[in-house]
């Protein structure tokens, strides 16, 4: 798996760019993907309908997606039940923990200047190259 | 209708379209196809088939957000809110890092973040799903667990005033 794709991959980061950006225009608020799932599962009043459209928003767009250019699902890596299970729960923990994922720290946080998103950008590009080095050099790459 | 239900069903609906473009940008970016962010963290195969794509989708994020941001957030309210809600906290502790740091073992084992998790999700991919339902599973575990811990201290914090009066009164 070494196809290089450069123009597709930044006119994507520009959408989703685009996506942040209107997300601070419209609501002021961090476009966040982990931070407003999270704050879904609070059920706080006033607070949880706008997420839930989010939300409901990449869902929706994902099976459009899945209709009309499958080819976007199609590079898979081959993953047990377990393995899917303990990766989610880890990213599930860790970004609430850490207060953000790659487009809240990473997207917005870096944009921002904010040297706790640096920290925590460094920190999980770190440990996610740590973790892909350790599955294929233990695991042969598949678990 | 009332004027505030009003505002906020273009809340929700604006919501929605961000989410359907955040989605957009995703799979085009080929974020929904964790082998390709493997690819990224992966230098085991030399420089020559390394996959730099990752770095290019944050470049055209960025590319984006950094003018809006500095441009936009120097007013006083954004379009449909009457404030900005944005981070205040510039501290550095060992939450931020662990956090991070167990995101990041969770990222590289199956290669979904949370945005590229929920779409690949609605798209009906079977591992997406069973992610999903692991990240919202860490996701309230974290939050019980906070939870559990604000009450202990909150408990704790009650208990040792109480004693405070007390000995006030003795």
């Amino acid at each position: 798996m070494d196809q290089f794709t450069p123009l597709a991959s930044t006119a994507g980061g520009l959408l989703i760019g685009l996506a942040s950006a209107a997300m601070l225009v419209l609501h002021g608020r961090i476009a966040g993907i982990s931070g407003i799932t999270g704050g879904v599962l609070k059920l706080q009043s006033g607070e949880t309908a706008w997420r839930a459209f989010f939300v409901g928003g990449l869902l929706l767009g994902g099976f459009l997606i899945h209709l009309f250019a499958p080819g976007a699902f199609a590079v898979t890596v081959t993953r047990t039940v377990p393995a899917l299970l303990v990766a989610g729960f880890l990213v599930g923990f860790g970004t609430q923990m850490g207060n953000g994922c790659t487009s809240g720290h990473g997207i917005c946080g870096l944009s921002r200047g904010s040297g706790r998103s640096l920290v925590a950008v460094a920190t999980f590009m770190a440990t996610a190259a740590a973790t892909v080095f350790a599955v294929g050099h233990f695991f042969g790459g598949s678990l | 209708m009332n004027p505030n239900a009003k505002s906020s069903l273009g809340r929700n609906l604006a919501a929605l379209g961000v989410g359907l473009l955040f989605a957009a940008g995703l799979a085009l970016a080929g974020m929904t196809q964790p082998a390709k962010v493997i690819a990224f963290f992966d230098f085991s195969q030399g420089l020559a088939s390394w996959d730099p794509s990752l770095a290019f989708v944050m470049a055209g994020g960025m590319a984006v957000y950094i003018p809006v941001f500095r441009w936009f957030s120097r007013r006083a309210r954004p379009l449909l809110d009457t404030r900005f809600r944005l981070p205040t906290r510039r501290d550095i502790d060992a939450r931020l890092i662990g956090g991070a740091a167990l995101f990041g073992i969770g990222w590289g084992l199956a290669g979904f973040c949370p945005g590229p998790a929920l779409t690949s999700a609605g798209a009906l991919s079977g591992s997406a799903v069973v992610l999903v339902l692991g990240m919202l599973g860490g996701m309230v575990a974290f939050q019980s667990l906070e939870r559990a811990r604000s009450q202990a201290r909150r408990s704790v914090r009650g208990s040792s005033s109480r004693a405070v009066d007390e000995g006030a009164r003795s």
